[in-house]
């Protein structure tokens, strides 16, 4: 692989992972399903006396 | 002798395993000692035999001395947290933060006065320079990540640490590594590159405590009794894999021979360049950032008795952080050989980290609505919230540094050692700081600190002395700036270096006197600490009850 092929690539291929990645973040974050989950876990810190 | 019966208990397996590698490293480091010509190895060799003898020794008084506290609980017994290694991690970095803040003031009155260099090279700028960034990133941050993350994992996994005496080998191993790092600048062993001093044996051996480090906190996710691991926990297993994964890569050398200090880098010119900035970002955005935001995470809601904010807003700070981060490094190679693109990019990434790093400001902050009141009555609580406004004024003015308009006045200048200051004294020692003055009490089990007056008062000293370094760093850097890029008529530089050196003389002695209000902080915490830990509480009218204590045994 040249140079050339390497950068092509990671300035392409590489923006498109990177946003495939942040909205499969957000969407886990946002699903609703997920949501009770997170309420319990935002209580670990709290209830562990 | 009663002792003789309780000995038959067994050595758990880490401590075979640890004592078995120690013995073949004290005759290895002996006869590195024996065989090298090299002074600074040599000095190095001595004191690794030294203290695998020692590491040995302490394994086999700790078998002998408590040996029923050795064996592995049945597993319906209660889950004790293991806190004594927390508290060694504590007080190291109380220690360490103090010696590497009197070495900073060292050096920022090395600067005002140059007459303190004293022309002996031992105590000299360019040698307490590294020795400073060192002991307050690594020493002194890097024992306040150490001592929180033990805390933090076993609480919200509600399981001990793996192992006897694996945390030990982590904290003592890392200790060593502080001292050869230390003891190598003074005697001239670096590598030359910023943050990544320490010769190649040095790393070698941090690069061993790493993974067992990493191995550690696996081992307590591994056995949580909480199905959900806490946010604040990826944080801080994000910055132990990220920090191995650099400090492998940017310490890929060459010995000149095994038993010689010297090495060289695999990678050359530009490529060498931007690995270590690649590196050198990312130590801060790993190892000052996420591993702080961890503490952030937890101590917050922690103090202010309250969940973090929004719990969902967390996991996107913390993927988009991850995932940006780690392509900011270039922004340290504006204008130079580093293909342009590549400087573009760097750019890019910083500005659009400043949208989760106000994610996560706004997360932390917004942690206290409805209880803002606490701030007037909290004194501790007020130093993590302040470190918070901190965290968001520096990422704020980081990509605004980064863009290259900016960057071409910027760079090379006082203005990057404010704002690394106001990141580094206000952000990462503030928030450990309120971490600290959390766990002792927690730690030594006393209701309530020695005196809440007292954190009031390390929180004006240190900020006045905070504010007296940044402002006069964003004046003094600015005018180098403006001095060196300043043409007269003809087309001739406007200034000679050494007017621009003269001109920063008044601002040198405003961060010299600044970095001392912030010492004297950190000695009003050392001794309010130390008073909390003996269990004295000094009398004067408190706003705050005194608390119930964590339980040192699992909540089922």
């Amino acid at each position: 692989m040249e140079y050339n092929e390497i950068s092509t690539f990671s300035q392409t291929w590489g923006l498109v992972y990177l946003v495939v990645m942040f909205l499969g973040g957000v969407i886990y974050a946002l699903w609703p399903k997920n949501k009770s989950k997170f309420d319990h876990a935002a209580q670990i810190p709290l209830e562990d006396d | 002798m009663t002792r003789e019966t309780t000995a038959k208990a067994k050595m758990p397996l880490d401590g075979w395993v640890i004592a078995a590698a120690l013995v073949i490293g004290t005759f290895y480091a002996t006869l590195t000692a024996a065989r090298t010509e090299d002074p600074v190895m040599s000095v190095h060799a001595y004191i690794f035999a030294g203290a695998f003898l020692l590491g040995i020794f302490g394994i086999i008084k700790a078998y002998f001395d408590n040996s029923e506290s050795l064996t592995s609980q049945s597993a319906d017994a209660p889950i004790e947290y293991d806190l004594k290694v927390i508290k060694a991690g504590v007080i190291a970095s109380v220690f360490w933060g103090i010696v590497g803040f009197l070495a900073g003031d060292t050096i920022a009155f090395q600067l005002a006065y140059p007459d303190l260099n004293f022309d002996t090279s031992f105590i000299n700028f360019g040698r307490l320079r590294p020795l400073h960034t060192s002991a307050v990133i690594f020493a002194f941050g890097g024992n306040v990540l150490l001592a929180t993350s033990f805390y933090v994992v076993q609480r919200t996994c509600k399981a001990r640490l793996p192992g006897v005496f694996s945390s030990w080998f982590v904290f003592w191993g890392y200790q060593l590594f502080i001292v050869i790092a230390a003891t190598g600048y003074l005697m001239g062993a670096t590598q030359g590159k910023e943050y990544a001093e320490p010769e190649w044996y040095t790393d070698i051996w941090l690069t061993i405590v790493w993974v067992v480090y990493l191995l550690v906190f696996l081992g307590t996710l591994w056995k949580r009794r909480e199905p959900h691991i806490y946010v604040a926990n990826w944080f801080y297993l994000a910055f132990i894999v990220t920090v191995a994964m650099l400090h492998i890569v940017n310490n890929l050398t060459v010995p000149v021979s095994w038993t010689s200090s010297k090495s060289y880098i695999l990678f050359a010119g530009v490529q060498d360049a931007l690995t270590q900035w690649w590196y050198g970002h990312n130590a801060v955005g790993f190892f000052l950032t996420a591993g702080f935001l961890a503490i952030m995470y937890y101590f917050v809601p922690k103090r202010a008795n309250r969940p973090v904010y929004s719990y969902r807003l967390s996991i996107v700070h913390f993927w988009s952080l991850i995932f940006m981060y780690i392509w900011a490094g270039p922004h340290h190679l504006h204008y130079t050989a580093l293909p342009d693109w590549a400087q573009t990019l760097g750019m890019t990434f910083s500005i659009m980290l400043w949208m989760p790093s106000w994610g996560g400001m706004i997360n932390g902050l917004m942690t206290l609505s409805g209880a803002w009141d606490k701030l007037r009555t909290d004194p501790v609580l007020r130093m993590l919230v302040v470190s918070i406004a901190f965290y968001g004024m520096s990422t704020f003015e980081g990509p605004v540094m980064s863009i290259k308009a900016v960057n071409s006045l910027s760079h090379y200048t006082d203005w990057t050692v404010g704002h690394v200051h106001s990141g580094a004294l206000g952000w990462v020692a503030y928030v450990s700081f309120g971490a600290l003055y959390c766990l002792v009490p927690w730690l030594w089990n006393r209701t309530q600190l020695y005196s809440l007056k007292l954190v009031s008062y390390h929180f004006w000293i240190s900020t006045f002395g905070i504010l007296l370094y940044i402002t006069s760093m964003w004046v003094s850097g600015i005018l180098q700036g403006l001095m060196w890029r300043a043409y007269d008529d003809l087309g001739f530089l406007e200034y000679s270096f050494v007017e621009t050196v003269e001109a920063m003389n008044p601002f040198y002695w405003i961060r010299a006197i600044g970095g001392a209000f912030f010492v004297i902080g950190s000695l009003i915490m050392a001794y309010n600490l130390w008073r909390t830990a003996r269990g004295d509480v000094r009398t004067e009218s408190r706003s705050l009850a005194p608390e119930a204590v964590p339980s040192p045994i699992a909540a089922e």
